[in-house]
């Protein structure tokens, strides 16, 4: 079933604060604020994306299908909203990749089939002189192996591998084609 | 090896045989499968487009609790009330509707939230339950349809960190101060991804309430959920509310593995309040007097119990609410509401000043009592005080004696 290449290669947005540092505890209410929780129309999700978020209020504006979002550490904080990982999908954005993630964010966005990379370091305020991501810069990540390269092929980052568990989620689009997956090879954990 | 609490649950429940290791992956059986009037329409709508023609796998495990918007007063809602309705009814499903109050709540007032127990919901704050010794999972919509259909989902297992709480608090420092005092000791993302087990006597002596309020907050620490010791008033209460006399208990092995032990001893404590813009904002209230208030909020999932308000009420009793301040309160269902109004309390409540909702999530969500206008100040006993969350006000984070005398004087004083 593995379809889906495990290389992501897209334009870079590192979600800074006015000082350049990257913002950490990016909750959801920042992300998709609770004021358009009765949207369940994915294409109408984009627009409020990171509508609660200083200095980002017009990210849907300048973000383009396939771009790549780096986040600071404990990004997703906050509620269970999937509608703060479908407004990610909604706008087209290809990956994010963060410092640390909130724990319902994260099984949001594996069992939406939504790439995400953890990659302790990347966007650490202070650990790199000078930074080692700008804005516009063109990255590729192996979310299989954690590995995110730079332009030139070079390692940028090691990050953590993606479980072996989100993987297959992520090849098979989703918790519910998974479980499709794992129905068809007649595993009884997820028979449907 | 000895299990935590979190591996006892999950072994407990296990589809097929598994290693139950921090790390590991496991598939396990869910007990109470909900969704609220948020997030539960993209449930429907996920089953409708994923297993069209399906139906959920257990109905009398599977309900609605419709809290977010309990005021009923936004036509979007409405319709995504009614789509949940509909479903429930199809289905055969319970519906616990506008009337009924905070879902997570609820599951505990039914008696569903027995130790060692897993409920799922869409709600981040139904870790609640882990006041009871029972594991309880916020999910997104797509999580939570896929165990409407399947009763089932994985989880890796999560690393344990245990805090002993030894001394004795205070008189005047509540439970939410010493919760408060804990997100201010681990900070919102000291215990990501992990499970939090309270032990020692002070988390055992804990009241019911108390209990609630510090398992509530697990989510503030970035944790999946926090476990309180059980004891005679949590037991008395889930028998009582089962009809049953044989309500089980759990504890964590003796020799459990755990990433981190934690000893704090909360004897010096004093009342504590969480300052703009994170919950892990926190200082000695002290600090903080003089600070203006123009309005106080009581309520949630973490403050919304009889207990909380009946605290209040002794303060606030045969004296106003200062001139210009507003004064909300929010009980956390409809059982509470009623005993507030058979006790009285609520009378004194409303004669200091009170302005009084439906029970639901008022305080937090949006189209429900607790939102801000640019420049007001409010003092709360939510549990977040994200920028914008709750309007473009100042939110800052107590426990209800410190709201209940803050009101008083129209600004942050200990109670």
């Amino acid at each position: 079933m593995n379809t889906k290449s495990s290389r992501i290669r897209g334009r870079v947005w590192v979600i800074r604060d006015a000082d350049g540092r990257a913002i950490e505890s990016i909750d959801t209410d920042m992300i998709f604020h609770n004021a358009h929780l009765a949207i369940t129309d994915l294409a109408k999700m984009g627009p409020h994306t990171f509508g609660n978020l200083p200095g980002w209020q017009d990210f849907p504006t300048k973000a383009a299908k396939g771009d790549i979002v780096v986040t600071g550490a404990n990004f997703g904080a906050g509620s269970s909203r999937q509608q703060a990982v479908d407004c990610f999908a909604a706008l087209g954005i290809g990956l994010l990749i963060c410092e640390s993630v909130g724990a319902i964010y994260r099984r949001n966005a594996i069992n939406s089939g939504f790439p995400m990379l953890i990659a302790p370091g990347i966007a650490a305020p202070g650990l790199h002189e000078p930074r080692l991501l700008e804005d516009g810069q063109i990255v590729e990540a192996d979310v299989k192996t954690g590995a995110i390269y730079r332009e030139d092929g070079t390692l940028l980052i090691q990050g953590r591998p993606m479980s072996g568990v989100e993987f297959d989620i992520y090849q098979a689009g989703s918790l519910f084609e998974y479980g499709r997956v794992l129905d068809a090879q007649g595993a009884e954990s997820t028979r449907v | 090896m000895g299990q935590t609490m979190i591996e006892k649950i999950f072994q407990r429940h296990l589809i097929e045989p598994a290693d139950v290791r921090p790390g590991e992956i496991v598939w396990i059986g869910i007990d109470n499968r909900s969704a609220r009037d948020f997030g539960g329409a993209n449930v429907v709508k996920n089953l409708g487009r994923f297993y069209p023609g399906g139906h959920v796998n257990d109905p009398a495990k599977t309900f609605f609790t419709f809290d977010c918007n309990a005021q009923n007063n936004d036509i979007k809602y409405a319709e995504n009330q009614q789509t949940c309705r509909d479903f429930a009814r199809n289905e055969g499903m319970a519906v616990h509707d506008v009337d009924a109050g905070i879902g997570s709540h609820v599951v505990i007032e039914q008696g569903l939230a027995l130790p060692g127990t897993t409920t799922v919901g869409t709600d981040s704050h139904l870790n609640v339950v882990g006041a009871f010794g029972a594991f309880g999972q916020g999910m997104g919509d797509q999580d939570i349809a896929f165990i409407f259909k399947t009763g089932k989902t994985w989880f890796e297992v999560p690393h344990t960190i245990r805090i002993v709480l030894t001394g004795t608090l205070p008189k005047h420092v509540t439970p939410k101060d010493l919760t408060l005092w804990v997100v201010r000791k681990l900070t919102s993302k000291g215990a990501l991804g992990r499970v939090v087990e309270f032990a020692g006597p002070v988390a055992e002596s804990l009241s019911l309430s108390g209990k609630i309020t510090l398992s509530s907050m697990a989510t503030e620490m970035g944790a999946i959920a926090a476990f309180l010791p059980q004891n005679e008033e949590t037991l008395g209460f889930l028998r009582a509310r089962t009809g049953g006399s044989d309500v089980p208990t759990l504890e964590a092995d003796a020799d459990a593995r755990y990433v981190k032990t934690l000893e704090w001893d909360v004897s010096n404590l004093v009342p504590q309040v969480a300052c703009p813009p994170s919950p892990d904002n926190v200082k000695d209230v002290t600090e903080l007097s003089g600070v203006e208030v123009n309005s106080i909020f009581i309520g949630s999932c973490t403050n919304g119990r009889f207990e909380d308000f009946q605290v209040a009420a002794d303060i606030v009793r045969g004296k106003k609410v200062k001139r210009g301040v507003i004064a909300k309160m929010t009980p956390a269902t409809r059982e509470v509401w009623a005993k507030l109004l058979e006790t009285g309390i609520m009378a004194d409540l409303y004669a200091a000043g009170f302005v009084i909702g439906n029970a639901g999530c008022g305080g937090c969500a949006a189209g429900q009592m607790g939102m801000t206008g640019k420049g007001e100040v409010q003092l709360s006993t939510t549990n977040r005080n994200f920028p914008g969350k709750q309007g473009p006000g100042l939110i800052y984070l107590a426990s209800p004696a410190v709201a209940a005398a803050s009101a008083l004087e129209g600004r942050i004083v200990a109670p």
